[in-house]
């Protein structure tokens, strides 16, 4: 057991894969000697040689394409797009053959590929390295999506999506890399050695794709929320004192709807937040799921609290942001309906 | 007053439209024979004029001339045409079924049987094609079964993709054939990827690349020719330059590049030009580019120059957008009928003897066809169920998926 930041935690589950299986290669943009600009590959290189550890050229759909191409051949990609911001040119390849090539062809090829991309807000990033895509994944047939809160579980899942036999899309929140960041921007960063979930295991191990994790229970409001908003609305159940019950969804898609429900019909309220835009957001999915099956159990209208429907701006970076404030309202917000 | 005028857009035209005389006058065709061999190793610099000419092996009395001759035997060369012509009654007769109601869309190869019956001879079992869907000779030149393929394009209870895919769209692993996406180019960037693969791991096969003329404007070629470049890739990247994508002549997505293959040029891959209407002279071209991938020496880019001389699929009628009579006066022949006329003066084929092979080969088509039909067409008899709509979307049925199969009734 070690402590670890988020981008040691990925790191090392790159790592206990590579040495465990041959198959597994990594690549991606300023990847390989380098070790990636965010340095969740740093040393992988010098470790496993650079044939399964490499630079690519910028060309998202040109790393994904030929990672679906080894997958074809029986590898086990796991590679790097720099910014969810720049997954772009490569949606068609993720869309219309990752997610597509074990259906089309009843199984005779697969795509048993990784896409890790670093995604949200909270570095001043400006609009193209701060946006949360996970709904442009949930919404494809195919896909697995996944987005960790915390070191632990990040090495656990990625692990976990590396071992998969279909492709995932794991996204890492940036501003978690280094430390449980709570949304108060202004208060010193907290790192991950002083935060349980930043104690990590050295070797091998997996958490399940598709569970959901309580991180806080409580009684009188289900908070429903990943990613970083999950550090966020723990902090808004701590200040506002609301008994709220948080779920770290961990898993987009596959979704742990039984989780969901358990709490949302012992609690009756409910708030969804991410830090995505709304319309058409993941939480709008949620909240049909919650209606569709909690509807006789709810006590108030449900609320979302997301970013808003804007690119996320730049200078106005933390008004944009759904921080502990906004995220407080909302509980209040949820316990008066 | 300004020295410069207002600026005007240009908007390249094919030469003839419906109505006028067909004119291929543009098509600069070098004699048979004419362009030399360079040894595989050549550096990519020496022959960059490759990529502006024509490699052709049969001259227009049917002789196998020049340096890219003398590579295959009679045997393979009456298999050669065997092959050919089966896809070409293999059409027929699926284009026919789709007139009939037995599957909703077919895509035939008129005119461009060499390009993928003679390619499949270069490579070896394990080597891997990320095919278009306009190289079913792939398939049947390495004996897959057409009663497997007819019943993927009727969609039957037999369709080996369960109904999921559309006609024509087909997968063989062991046929190294890989799943058909029906979207472009983006099969081109897989196909870097699967030979990066084979290199990793140290293995002996290579792989295939297939784009058409049109969606060679798709970035997806720009990022494979990038990364076969970087990384030397043992793959061979092929553009079937059949002149038309749809109803777009091929000078929409050239622009002001001389050839389709000069796009290799500026990544410094070899990149030649082939008759791809010649059967002889396409496996010659094949055989040296995969001969380059073997020895490591990374890929060749090879654009097959022919003409699609049906429709680019059932659901369009090329006499709105060319002559009618333009086929016709494609100055490349017609594959078949080149490799007839070669065999026949080789002393091994006669006029009666391809008579008989026709009527052969379509009864050979029938039947399977009939077996196919046996097991249902699109609207007729056994089809997939609807459970198979909701597996294999995922190795293992997450719950959703589930819910929704139940929703559904199965």
């Amino acid at each position: 057991m070690a402590r670890m930041t988020m981008i040691e935690a990925v790191r090392s589950a790159m790592d206990v894969s590579m040495a465990r299986d041959e198959d597994v290669v990594v690549f991606g943009e300023d990847v390989g000697y380098f070790g990636g600009v965010f340095r969740c590959t740093q040393g992988l290189q010098a470790k496993y040689g650079k044939t399964r550890c490499f630079d690519a050229p910028i060309s998202e759909s040109g790393i994904v394409g030929t990672a679906i191409g080894m997958a074809a051949y029986g590898l086990k990609p796991c590679v790097e797009i720099q910014f969810a911001d720049y997954m772009y040119p490569a949606y068609d390849q993720l869309t219309q053959e990752a997610a597509r090539i074990r259906y089309r062809s009843n199984g005779d090829f697969t795509c048993p590929i990784v896409v890790r991309m670093p995604t949200g807000g909270g570095i001043f990033g400006g609009q193209t390295h701060s946006q949360s895509p996970e709904a442009l994944f949930t919404h494809v047939c195919g896909l697995k999506v996944i987005v960790p809160s915390n070191p632990y579980d990040a090495k656990g899942l990625l692990i976990s999506a590396i071992e998969d036999p279909d492709p995932v899309m794991f996204l890492e929140p940036k501003r978690l890399y280094n430390g449980p960041f709570d949304g108060h921007h202004e208060r010193p960063v907290i790192p991950w050695s002083k935060h349980e979930l930043g104690d990590v295991p050295d070797g091998h191990y997996t958490i399940p794709i598709g569970k959901a994790e309580i991180r806080r229970q409580g009684s009188a409001v289900t908070v429903i929320t990943y990613g970083t908003m999950v550090h966020v609305a723990l902090t808004a159940a701590e200040e506002t004192g609301i008994d709220a019950e948080v779920i770290d969804l961990r898993s987009l898609l596959p979704l742990d709807l039984e989780t969901i429900v358990q709490s949302v019909t012992k609690t009756g309220r409910c708030v969804v937040v991410h830090e995505a835009t709304l319309t058409s957001g993941f939480g709008a999915e949620v909240v049909s799921l919650v209606q569709e099956h909690c509807f006789y159990h709810l006590e108030a209208p449900i609320v979302r609290v997301t970013g808003w429907d804007t690119p996320y701006p730049h200078a106005q970076e933390w008004d944009y942001f759904p921080g502990p404030a906004r995220v407080g309202r909302a509980l209040m917000e949820a316990m008066e309906g | 007053m300004d020295e410069f005028s207002r600026l005007s857009l240009h908007i390249p035209e094919p030469a003839v439209r419906p109505g006028d005389q067909p004119d291929f006058s543009n098509v600069k065709i070098p004699k048979a024979g004419s362009v030399p061999r360079p040894e595989v190793d050549v550096e990519p610099e020496a022959i960059r004029d490759l990529a502006y000419s024509i490699i052709r092996v049969l001259n227009r009395e049917g002789e196998a001339v020049g340096p890219w001759a003398g590579l295959l035997s009679d045997d393979e060369l009456l298999t050669g045409l065997r092959h050919m012509m089966l896809l070409r009654a293999f059409d027929a007769r699926m284009l026919m079924a789709q007139r009939q109601g037995k599957t909703s869309f077919y895509m035939q190869h008129l005119g461009e049987e060499a390009v993928s019956c003679a390619f499949r001879k270069a490579l070896r079992k394990g080597d891997m094609n990320f095919p278009t869907y306009r190289q079913a000779g792939l398939l049947i030149a390495d004996d897959y079964p057409m009663v497997e393929m007819m019943n993927q394009i009727f969609s039957n209870e037999s369709d080996p993709c369960h109904g999921r895919q559309l006609p024509v769209m087909y997968t063989s692993k062991e046929h190294g054939f890989f799943t058909i996406s029906g979207n472009l180019a983006t099969q081109y960037v897989q196909a870097v990827g699967w030979a990066m693969a084979s290199a990793i791991k140290n293995d002996t096969r290579i792989a295939a690349g297939w784009i058409g003329d049109g969606s060679t404007a798709e970035s997806d070629f720009h990022s494979a020719l990038v990364f076969a470049s970087t990384y030397k890739a043992p793959v061979i990247l092929n553009i079937v330059n059949n002149q038309w994508a749809i109803s777009t002549f091929q000078g929409i997505a050239r622009g002001g590049s001389g050839t389709f293959a000069a796009r290799g040029l500026g990544f410094g891959i070899p990149a030649l030009r082939v008759d791809g209407n010649d059967y002889l002279a396409v496996y010659a071209v094949a055989r040296w580019a995969a001969e380059r991938a073997r020895r490591n020496l990374g890929p060749t880019l090879i654009e097959y120059v022919t003409y699609r001389v049906g429709a680019h699929s059932t659901s369009d009628d090329p006499s709105a957008y060319r002559p009618k009579t333009e086929s016709e006066a494609w100055p490349l022949g017609d594959p078949v009928l080149r490799l007839k006329k070669h065999l026949i003066l080789r002393g091994v084929w006669s006029e009666e003897r391809h008579a008989q092979a026709e009527a052969e080969i379509m009864d050979e088509v029938i039947q399977a066809q009939k077996e196919a039909e046996r097991h249902g067409t699109l609207h007729a008899g056994g089809r997939p169920s609807v459970r198979d709509i909701f597996e294999g979307v995922y190795a293992e049925m997450p719950p959703h998926i589930r819910r929704q199969r139940q929703k559904a009734g199965y």
